[in-house]
Parts: C-alpha cells; sequence; structure tokens
C-alpha cells in the first residue's frame, strides 16, 4: 500500500503542445494518431548549416491568447505554461481556497532558451543598455513556476524540478509528495520547454540523439519501428491539477483520476546512455508506492523517444521491474505524434496517461512499419486500443540525460 | 532632429502601451507612472530603454528615480536632445 494514507486526485488539465492548443484538441488529433513533424519554414539549414531543419512545433501564438505587455514579459516557454496553466485551473473549476494551501511544481529542461540567447544577441549588435530589464526574470528555469505561483496566487510553495527529459514528470511526483507530506492540498504541476532553436538542435544533433530522416519528416518520430534513428525536438507545455482527494470531494470537483505513486531513481552510469537497472528501479517503486500490482497495470505510456537503444530498454526495465507480468499491459509512446517536448514531456505523457484511464483508451504509437522484433511488450501499433473497465493503472515513465529515472503512476477514478 | 514635446509624449505613450497595456489616452502629463499608471520599477526600466532608443537620447539611471510623471520624463527626454 501506499506510503500515506492522502489519495490525490487528478481534478484539471491543460496543454499547449504540437497536437493542440488545448486538451480536448490534443486528445483528439491523438486519438487519430496525428504526426506533428515538419520541416522548418526558416533558412536555418543554409543559413547555419543545421543537419536536421526538422521539428514538431506549437502552431498557437501565444500573443493571440495572453496580452501583449504579459506575453513580452514571458520566455516562450513560459507563455506556453502561463496559457495551459490557466485552462487546467479553469477546467478544475477555478476552487476558492486558502492561498496558502496552494502550491505550484513546474519543471523544465533548459528555461529561457530563447531569451539567453535573444538578449546575447541584443549585447552584440546593440550594446548592453538596449538588454530588455525582464531578461533576468524570462530566462531563469523557475520562471514559468514562478510566474503561474504570481497569477494564480499560490503561496504554499513554487518549485522547479530540472532533470532534463525527466524534468515534468518529477514535477508531477514532487507534487504528490507535496499533498501526501501535508504542505499542500492542491498543486499546479507539470513542465514546459520551448527550443526550437539553431543552437539546441545542433547540440542535439551532434550527440546523436536526433532523427536525421530530413527528407521524410512526418515519419521520423517512430518509436519500436525498426528504421527508428533518433528523436524528433518538440516543444510546449501541460500542467495539471492535483488535490487531495479529500479537498476534491469537499468542492465536488470533477475527479479523471488519481496519481497514486511515483518512484525516483539515478543511474550513477553515463550522462546520456539510459540504464535499465536505474529505470527498473523506478518503475517498481512507482507501481509499489501506488499500491497496485503489476497486473493491474493496463496500459504504458512510455518514454519511447525512437532512439535505437533507449526504446528497447525502457521496455526491458518494464518487463523486468514487473516481473515478466506484462501481458495485460498496452505500450504507447505518444512522442511519436508530439516529438519530445524535452521537460514538458513527462507532464504532457502524464495528461495523456490521466485522459487514457479517464477514457479508457490507450492513444496509438504511430509510424511503426516494420515492428523492432526485440520489442518485448504489446504497443498500441498506429490505432488507439480500448482499456479495460473496472480498475486499473497506466504507468508513465521519464527519463532524462543525467540518468535521472522518473516513473508515475495514475489509476483510474 | 528634435521632437517636439508633444511628439515625445505620443512616442511615450505608444511605449508605455506596448510595455503595459496602459492606454495611450490615459498616458498623460500630469500622471504618475506607480501611483497614477501602476508601472513597477522593472517596467519603468523597459520604458526607459525604449525611449532612449526611440529619441535617442541616455537616461541615466540615477535620473530615472526623478521621472515621477509622464510629463518629468517628457520634460527630460526634451531637454536630452541634442
Amino acid at each position: 500500500m501506499s506510503a500515506s494514507t492522502t489519495r490525490v486526485a487528478v481534478t484539471g488539465l491543460g496543454t499547449v503542445n504540437p497536437l493542440g492548443a488545448d486538451v480536448a484538441s490534443t486528445w483528439d488529433a491523438a486519438l487519430a494518431g496525428t504526426s506533428t513533424a515538419r520541416t522548418l519554414d526558416n533558412d536555418w539549414k543554409e543559413r547555419y548549416g543545421l543537419s536536421v531543419d526538422f521539428a514538431c512545433s506549437v502552431s498557437l501564438d501565444p500573443f493571440d491568447v495572453l496580452s501583449r505587455p504579459e506575453a513580452k514579459k514571458l520566455d516562450p516557454s513560459g507563455q506556453f505554461a502561463m496559457i495551459a496553466a490557466r485552462e487546467a485551473w479553469a477546467d478544475a473549476g477555478t476552487p476558492e481556497m486558502d492561498p496558502t494551501r496552494l502550491g505550484v511544481v513546474v519543471g523544465t529542461g533548459i528555461g529561457g532558451v530563447w531569451t539567453i540567447l535573444d538578449q546575447w544577441d541584443v549585447v552584440k549588435e546593440r550594446g548592453a543598455r538596449r538588454v530588455n530589464p525582464f531578461t533576468v526574470p524570462m530566462l531563469m528555469a523557475n520562471s514559468s513556476a514562478a510566474h503561474i505561483e504570481l497569477d494564480l496566487g499560490a503561496q504554499a510553495g513554487a518549485h522547479t524540478p530540472v532533470s532534463a527529459c525527466a524534468s515534468g514528470a518529477e514535477a508531477v511526483a514532487g507534487a504528490l509528495d507535496m499533498i501526501r507530506s501535508g504542505r499542500a492540498d492542491v498543486v499546479v504541476a507539470g513542465g514546459t520547454e520551448s527550443c526550437i532553436h539553431p543552437l539546441p538542435l545542433a547540440g542535439f544533433a551532434n550527440i546523436r540523439a536526433l532523427s536525421t530522416r530530413t527528407d521524410d519528416p512526418e515519419h521520423a518520430s517512430r518509436p519500436y519501428d525498426k528504421d527508428r534513428d533518433g528523436f524528433v525536438l518538440g516543444e510546449g507545455a501541460a500542467i495539471l491539477v492535483l488535490e487531495s482527494e479529500e479537498h476534491a470531494k469537499a468542492r465536488g470537483a470533477r475527479i479523471y483520476g488519481y496519481v497514486a505513486g511515483r518512484g525516483m531513481a539515478s543511474d550513477a552510469h553515463h550522462i546520456s546512455a539510459p540504464s535499465v537497472d536505474g529505470q527498473s528501479r523506478a518503475i517498481r517503486e512507482a507501481v509499489q508506492d501506488a499500491g497496485v500490482s503489476a497486473i493491474d497495470v493496463a496500459h504504458v505510456n512510455a518514454h519511447g523517444t525512437s532512439t535505437p537503444l533507449g526504446d528497447i530498454g525502457e521496455l526491458n526495465a518494464v518487463v523486468k521491474a514487473l516481473d515478466g507480468t506484462t501481458d495485460q499491459a498496452v505500450v504507447s509512446s505518444t512522442k511519436s505524434m508530439t516529438g519530445h517536448l524535452l521537460g514538458g514531456a513527462g507532464a504532457l505523457e502524464t495528461v495523456f496517461s490521466v485522459l487514457a484511464a479517464h477514457h479508457r483508451v490507450a492513444p496509438p504509437s504511430i509510424n511503426i512499419e516494420n515492428l523492432d522484433p526485440d520489442v518485448p511488450m504489446r504497443i498500441a501499433a498506429n490505432a488507439p486500443q480500448n482499456l479495460p473497465a473496472g480498475d486499473f493503472a497506466v504507468l508513465n515513465n521519464a527519463f532524462g540525460f543525467g540518468g535521472h529515472d522518473v516513473a508515475v503512476v495514475v489509476t483510474t477514478a | 532632429m528634435a521632437h517636439t514635446e508633444d511628439e515625445i509624449l505620443a512616442g511615450l505613450a505608444e511605449i508605455v502601451n506596448e510595455e503595459t497595456g496602459v492606454a495611450t489616452e490615459d498616458v498623460l502629463l500630469e500622471k504618475s507612472f506607480t501611483d497614477d499608471l501602476d508601472i513597477d520599477s522593472i517596467s519603468m526600466m523597459t520604458i526607459v530603454v525604449n525611449a532612449e532608443e526611440k529619441f535617442e537620447v541616455r537616461i541615466p539611471d540615477e535620473e530615472v528615480k526623478n521621472l515621477a510623471t509622464v510629463g518629468d520624463a517628457v520634460k527630460y527626454i526634451a531637454g536630452a536632445q541634442a
């Protein structure tokens, strides 16, 4: 059973990501198996010699949603997070509550990449005096958490886990711990990233992490396919409102499901290569913490970034952590559709996990033409799969450069 | 080419609107940046940086605190023009 008797409900969801600028359109596009990877509409390839010139971009212009002065004080990562947080908060019914019992945990992999690099250009081209006075509050990694805290008046604490591509899931885990430990009744939690910029693209390309399928970007993110060759960079934010069950029921809130458990481990293995051992320890801990059994895990929203080594290693870690009891579970990598949101990924994939539990359907893992024969689990290949009636659990994994392993278990309402 | 005080007021009102959302017609000479227009110190620095560029003047940081009203800023910029 869980270490704490406090159950933590999910009562609000929000997102801005390549599939959509809100939860409803995102879920529809996911169930339809939509690829969002496109060749970038700019001259970066010719101008800078970028080897990878495609990504999964958000189509929404934040300036169409936020007021102009408000948008100008936020890095794009902060704009996405703010829009997603307001959607989630409204979705939760705009709870009227003691602000000292409301917390914020919003992670990011890097932070204000655009702000740092744009303002460095300003220094070089126009001199130091022209630097935007809001530069530091915009570029700092905690900027999104801080601005959401200000917007909602949250006073229980605002935190920013930074663990590369595990950040968003670590935020959900941190929010769960924050409520269980009694520090807050409600926590607005998630992750964000916006770094489709030539520098991160070059850095990820040079560490050989990105797919180089430049002639066919729509099929480049293809986890579990034999010909996968790396991830596709995405961007966006996802936010969940987590709430103690007692608080949610007292105000009659709609409950999508529960964040029932979390597990965390570090590999102490390699700065970028994954470890089956570390991942399986995190998964095992999350399942135990949730008080469920391996047989209850009906769906896995995998980290599955579409790298040759990572995808199989992760599923081997799941099989190991669940002691081989995985025939009942169907796996999806929604990164096949959204690309990799880095610090936003774990949060968006927790949102997908909650929606899968709520609607009882696993979104598809697209672009599988030839399933890799080494895949040790059943995949929702190219089509959604119905999930069972009754209680079940969804496992969501997120792993980050540095050997950060995070697993979150969501259960049905 | 020096700007008239009317031109400076109009230009300043555009900057204030762009940076803070305050309506241009509310940016009047007698208005206090902090008390009437609710502009905080970082936003004030953003306005200063943009005004320096627009009117090709330099407003030293130690002068900024003396610019209590929109009129103070207009007068300072008018006097600082080459």
